[in-house]
């Protein structure tokens, strides 16, 4: 009687045991970021784990009424970027994708082959040639300059992932739509795009979450500090405050809430957008 | 007809027009210049005169500084496909288990790391291995008061394990929430048949579940390599590559001597090279995954 059911408790027991370890050390980093925000510099020298003692407001306080660092600057720098990016590479790449899944026209096969090739090319590659057209275009140190690169670098993923799902609209309610008198842009807009909710938060996801946490393409970019998004903000103000950890810690802290706010919000989304993009790639 | 026909092509112009000026502008003119401009010695400025064939490439892989990117490269690989995907894969196990309690809740927290900047998980980090004032710190204050504790980023031998577990925390998430992802495209029923023809767990684990999981296996390998191979911004918040440029991976080592220094063609020639491992491992890997899946 015993012997079955130690033999299942024992490894479900061991699971349990990984999980919480596990779940400890990806939750304890952030605990300690939280708490150390509040923490005084002496205290988080010698006891980083412990509850803050004395409670300081101050260094929260300070970056948000903006009296030390651009918390607020570089937030609405990062919206501001990552909402024009999710918007343009929707807006283009449901044009292009849809063109290359239901119009029929000479050169379709070569013109989506074009696109696909981009999936070889990581950013990296590009980035000094790169640079040099942002440049060149009068780009450099202007949010479209990271803007229209980061919607360039989503077109292929995003028109493979938007392309498969309009192949998949039966032709019968194309017809329909025909019948009913729309041309293929009131098809587009009356039937396909109402259909595509999913496959749209799909590519939404991946594009806001790439521009949120980009860091490469903003460090060549952006010069001035008033232009810093979030990653780069955070770098930069680490480098000035390098011996003020409670400091830095308040502000890791506050660049976390939003990405925290916003997963536990749309995680079905974020899971979802983020996986499957990976798969169907 | 034939009118219909031309009338079509405004559409597509204005369809396909701007995605296809965009792309070619930014992504492939790019591409080819960095292929261009890795034969040429060029700062940047000026006309580009200075032809040297293939020198940029030779200088290139005799620099003993590539070699330790290269090597970092690999070890971040090799790390990755021994510790993370297997975790992951072990967690996915027990996680798409639907009876295993709190399964939704721990999919969560694992999951959380990934969406935070790679700068954000770097710095935050920095902090728990710093000797003056994190964890590391904390922990040899309590239990080793007498030794000294060590600078795991300020040390050339071990600041690159430091990093490694940092990637590993911050990527093991997302690479279980796609073998959760696979497993769920796996039907009940065939693991009921397994269980009624009286295959205990582990028997249907391994004969059935892992070689039908085994495409999204290769698949969640793929990005732990090509990921790897494009490793920038966490090192660049744990010490920008140092001590020593005993943390560099090919990506800092392109920023630092093509960009910082505006050597553009020496750049293109490290960005030409990090593009071609990457494109011979996807052409092998994906004939690889191919072959599995037509079995």
């Amino acid at each position: 009687m015993k012997s079955p059911l130690l033999r299942r408790l024992v490894p479900s027991i061991l699971e349990y045991f990984v999980c919480m370890v596990l779940a400890g050390i990806v939750l304890i980093p952030l605990y300690l970021s939280v708490v150390g925000g509040f923490k005084s510099s002496g205290q988080l020298a010698i006891d980083p784990l412990g509850l803050p003692n004395p409670f300081l407001w101050n260094q929260y306080g300070d970056l948000l009424l903006g009296t030390v660092g651009t918390f607020w600057r570089s937030l609405w720098n990062s919206l501001f970027v990552a909402g024009a990016t999710v918007f343009l590479t929707l807006m283009l790449c449901v044009m292009a994708a849809f063109a290359l899944a239901r119009l029929p026209f000479r050169g379709r096969g070569l013109l989506n082959t074009y696109f696909m090739l981009g999936l070889l090319f990581p950013l990296a590659v590009a980035i000094l040639p790169l640079y040099l057209q942002i440049r060149t275009v009068g780009l450099l140190d202007s949010p479209w300059g990271v803007v229209l690169p980061q919607v360039a670098f989503a077109v292929p993923m995003t028109v493979l992932l938007l392309r498969g799902f309009f192949l998949s609209i039966p032709q019968d309610l194309e017809d329909a739509c025909a019948i009913d008198g729309y041309g293929p842009l009131g098809f587009l807009f009356y039937m396909v795009l109402p259909l595509s909710t999913p496959i749209l938060s799909t590519t939404a996801v991946l594009a806001l979450v790439s521009s949120w946490n980009n860091f490469f393409l903003p460090l060549l970019v952006f010069n001035s500090e008033n232009l810093f998004t979030l990653p780069l903000g955070v770098m930069s103000f680490q480098g000035q405050h390098a011996s003020d950890w409670q400091m830095i810690l308040a502000y890791l802290t506050l660049v976390m809430v939003p990405a925290v706010a916003l997963f536990i919000a749309a995680q079905r989304y974020i899971v979802a957008g983020l996986t499957g993009g990976a798969l169907k790639g | 007809m034939m009118t219909k026909r031309r009338s079509k092509w405004p559409l597509l112009l204005l369809l396909l027009g701007p995605t296809f000026l965009l792309f070619t502008f930014f992504v492939v003119v790019p591409v080819i210049e960095a292929a261009v401009f890795s034969l040429y010695k060029w700062n940047g400025l000026g006309p580009l005169g200075d032809f040297r064939g293939l020198n940029n490439f030779w200088t290139l892989f005799q620099n003993a500084v590539f070699h330790k990117a290269l090597t970092n490269n690999l070890a971040i690989v090799f790390f990755s496909l021994v510790v993370e995907v297997p975790l992951a894969l072990y967690l996915a196990l027990i996680l798409g288990r639907s009876r295993f309690k709190f399964a939704v809740l721990f999919r969560t927290i694992f999951f959380l790391p990934y969406v935070f900047s790679e700068i954000i998980s770097g710095l935050l980090w920095q902090f728990i291995y710093h000797p003056q004032r994190g964890l590391v710190h904390a922990f040899y204050a309590a239990f080793l008061p007498d030794a000294s504790v060590p600078a795991v980023l300020g040390n050339p031998d071990t600041v690159l394990a430091g990093i490694m577990v940092v990637i590993v925390w911050k990527y093991f998430g997302f690479h279980m929430s796609i073998l959760i992802a696979g497993l769920q495209d796996i039907p009940e029923e065939l693991k009921e048949a397994a269980r009624m023809d009286g295959a205990t767990e582990s028997q249907t684990t391994r004969r059935i579940i892992l070689p039908l999981l085994l495409p999204t296996i290769l698949i969640s390998v793929f990005f732990a390599v090509v990921g790897s191979f494009q490793v920038f911004d966490t090192i660049w918040a744990m010490g920008k590559g140092d001590p020593v440029n005993a943390a560099e991976s090919v990506v800092t080592y392109l920023y630092k001597f093509g960009i910082q220094r505006f050597n553009i063609g020496y750049g293109s020639a490290v960005a030409v090279t990090i593009f071609l491992i990457c494109l011979t491992f996807s052409l092998t890997y994906n004939r690889l995954i191919s072959r599995v899946e037509k079995r």
